[in-house]
């Protein structure tokens, strides 16, 4: 036996009692007092220079020879994306936040040794104006439920181990031994849990169907093609905590009879990549995945398919389609890909959200679950917070929270002082929701009965300064571009919107647009095959609904009231604020602005192009845009 | 997102691709459900799908070229056209579009006379749109040869475009 494979036969684990007494082996050699760095280093972080300090970390722990009492760790997202580079400093939870390299010998000399606090890196309450220490009082986190999203912060997702220490494939080693498919399937569908893809369906209910469809061959799918732009849950999660979304799917592939698994992934999304990736390789070496998993006689492995980069692909029957390397053109479903899916056997597909929900339910019982939620949408949801908010990030809440506590008490309200316009949920084919109807409590159904939908958990928020129907416009030329041009409802339809609204935004538009506008909204709900074209005009219908002002604004008086649309506004410099810096002078691409040092300047609108240089550059809030 | 590349080095790769793109096609097996995911490769390896080489994986594949046509074609994620030294990729998700992420596409073409998917004439940059990479509290985001750049503006843009000849 050559070194290598003794040591992975040495950590295969055989039995359910062998899956504890690892974990109970790694619990005894971790000293819970012991100081503990954890960085965040998702997608976000890294973006704002993560890597940087992780090095930095590295290099003063090694000059001060602390690699035996301090821990690092590099985690996935921990949500809080706005304030990145984050850092917290275990066992007290000590909440760093925008910390750049230069600050980490003071970190480790000041904080790791001396437990001292370094004022300047806390976390400023904007709302009290007090600083705050620790990680848990931080409002951002302090109103979420995380039950899904809490290890992130906490585990290594390139270490199994840390996932096994916190409980990680417990709920597996429950399913395979102590439950039967049957049972799993009872529990699943006493949770309550719900599709967190978008569409809703009650998961128990199509595990029921997969496991009842015949077929000697069944495939489980995990659908990690995070389409809707605005939404980035799923890559966090599948980023910072693989494992999670491998041991549902396990528990799945148990359920209906499956022995073959993929995880259809975003190509935008490297390191969900390379951390599911890992994920799978370690699973294989510690029998948690392959052959006779924990020793149950369960086989199944799960292999990793990156997507095109086409948003049509998170509809189930397109991406299976590409999955078998086909042009993903999504089918009617009058049978369901539960039936006949992938090479038209029996397929479950769910969401990353919904198979890290299974663990859950399994180890904490349906009855736990239940209790979380409304009637309807029981248990979490992960919101992407984003747009014009202050504490933009990922939040994991109760369905049923009012929008108004996620975007003030979370979000931390508007910057700048700027007005509330609406909030954008269900990414396209979702829709805007207004400020009268904030205290809508969110879960599947409310959100529908406002017109919009729950969709995998974006929430773009907008203020003042965004028009509503640019924003229409935004998603219909979206849409356009990713319908896959097999039904004519949505191919035609949608290029029809599209020039209708750029009409209306170019200042072109006619009264009896807007009528138009309602038509092919219907045409395209009732006509389109699957649900991108059917759902395709809420985001029209909802600004017409709620913001027909806009609409006539800029039909009738041709003008773009948030100062959107480039061909109806005028940049103009305001002299009583202009302080003559030149800054904008030197920035505008045509040379339209003229003006002497220390004089207020002025734009010449006839060579003005409207491309915002000057508005960009302005450090005296001079240039005026209406 | 791939490293800078070397252009003619690239190149020189093209000229020598049959043994390249068959050790790439045979790590896949005869497996014609791995079509996307070779294509993947391909590119990786390519820089972009050169037409002689979607020839020889319907070939090799036994896949008509129809098909591997429309699969290339399809998915955003392929580019039929060789692609410059440097990528810049603009988001323009929701998040971002409502922070101006139009506005780092109008100004790229302003400045280097490029559209979305198209490429400079001295090779050095291509202009590509991406629909959300998940960085919404950056907004507006661009990718520089998979360097992301949060809070672009106008400025900002100049100052790192700068940095890549």
């Amino acid at each position: 036996m050559t070194e290598q494979v003794r040591k992975l036969v040495e950590k295969r684990l055989g039995s359910a009692a062998e899956l504890k007494n690892l974990r109970h082996s790694i619990l005894s050699k971790r000293d819970p007092n012991r100081t503990c760095i954890s960085v965040c280093a998702g997608t976000g972080c890294r973006a704002s220079g993560a890597e940087a300090v992780v090095d930095a970390f590295l290099d003063e722990i090694e000059k001060q020879e602390l690699q035996i009492s301090v821990e690092l760790k590099e985690t996935g997202c921990h949500g809080f994306c706005e304030r990145g580079p984050v850092v917290v400093i275990r066992p007290k939870r000590i909440f760093y936040q925008q910390v750049k390299p230069e600050d980490i010998p003071e970190i480790i000399s000041e904080t790791v040794l001396k437990g001292k606090i370094i004022d300047r890196l806390l976390y400023v309450d904007p709302a009290t104006g007090e600083k705050i220490t620790y990680e848990p009082d931080v409002p951002f986190y302090k109103r979420q439920t995380r039950t899904i999203f809490g290890a992130n912060g906490e585990i290594d997702p390139t270490n199994i181990e840390d996932y096994i220490a916190v409980g990680g494939y417990s709920a597996l080693s429950k399913a395979l031994f102590q439950m039967s498919p049957e049972e799993i399937i009872e529990e699943v569908k006493k949770s309550g849990l719900r599709g967190r893809g978008g569409g809703g369906f009650p998961t128990g209910r199509k595990w029921q169907s997969c496991r009842d469809a015949e077929g000697d061959v069944k495939y489980v799918i995990c659908n990690a093609d995070e389409g809707d732009p605005g939404a980035y849950q799923d890559r966090s999660l599948l980023e910072g905590n693989p494992h999670s979304v491998v041991e549902g799917m396990i528990i799945g592939a148990y359920v209906i009879g499956s022995n073959k698994g993929y995880i259809y992934v975003r190509n935008e999304y490297p390191l969900a990549v390379s951390h599911a990736r890992i994920a799978i390789e370690q699973a294989m070496d510690y029998g948690l995945l392959g052959e006779n998993i924990l020793g149950s006689g369960l086989d199944f492995t799960v292999t990793i398919n990156k997507g095109g980069g086409a948003f049509v692909c998170g509809e189930s029957s397109a991406l299976m389609a590409s999955l078998e390397g086909k042009i993903g053109e999504p089918r009617a479903k009058y049978i369901h890909m539960s039936e006949k899916g992938l090479w038209d056997s029996p397929s479950l597909l769910n969401n990353v959200k919904t198979w890290a929900n299974v663990p859950v339910i399994i180890n904490k019982g349906a009855e736990w679950y239940s209790k979380i939620g409304t009637a309807g949408s029981k248990g979490t949801m992960i919101f992407s917070l984003v747009g014009k908010i202050n504490n933009t990030g990922l939040v994991e809440v109760p369905m049923g929270i009012t929008l108004r506590e996620m975007i003030y008490d979370i979000g931390g309200g508007i910057p700048d002082g700027k007005k509330f316009k609406a909030v954008q949920t269900g990414g396209p084919s979702g829709g805007c929701i207004p400020e009268q109807h904030l205290d809508t409590p969110v879960d599947f159904d409310e959100l529908t009965k406002l017109g919009s939908m729950m969709g995998s958990g974006g929430m773009i928020v907008m203020d003042e300064d965004t028009c509503m129907v640019d924003v229409a416009r935004y998603f219909i030329e979206f849409l356009k571009g990713e319908s896959c041009g097999k039904c004519t409802p949505c191919r035609e339809g949608l290029n029809r919107m599209s020039e209708i609204l750029n009409r209306i935004t170019q200042g072109k538009g006619k009264k009896e647009d807007l009528d138009t506008l309602e038509d092919l909204a219907g045409v395209l709900s009732g006509g389109a095959l699957c649900a991108l074209g059917q759902t395709a005009a809420n985001p029209v219908l909802s600004t017409l609904k709620y913001f027909r002002d806009e609409y006539i604004a800029h039909i009738d008086k041709k003008k773009c009231p948030a100062g959107v649309c480039r061909e109806l506004v005028q940049y103009s410099i305001d002299p009583e604020k202009c302080e003559g810096c030149l800054r904008c002078l030197r920035a505008c691409p045509t040379s339209a602005i003229s003006g002497e040092k220390r004089e207020p300047h002025t734009i010449n609108q006839s060579l003005c192009i409207k491309c915002g240089a000057c508005y960009d550059v302005c450090k005296f809030k001079a240039v005026i845009r209406q | 997102m791939e490293p800078a590349l070397d252009f003619p080095k690239v190149k020189a790769i093209v000229e020598s691709y049959p043994e390249k793109v068959d050790s790439l096609i045979d790590s896949y097996g005869d497996k014609k459900e791995q079509l996307i995911s070779l294509l993947q490769d391909i590119q990786a390896e390519f820089n972009y799908l050169p037409r002689d080489v979607l020839v020889r994986v319907s070939q090799k594949l036994d896949i008509p070229l129809g098909q591997v046509f429309s699969v290339a074609t399809f998915f955003r994620a392929f580019s039929l056209k060789p692609r410059g030294r440097h990528l810049v990729t603009v988001c323009l998700g929701t998040a971002c579009h409502v922070r101006g992420g139009q506005r780092l596409v109008d100004k790229m073409e302003r400045d280097y006379g490029i559209k979305p998917g198209e490429t400079t004439e001295d090779m050095r940059f291509t202009l590509e749109t991406v629909n959300c990479l998940g960085c919404c509290a950056l907004g507006p985001v661009a990718v520089v040869d998979g360097k992301y750049e949060s809070r672009m503006n106008h400025d900002k843009l100049d100052r790192v475009l700068r940095g890549y000849k």
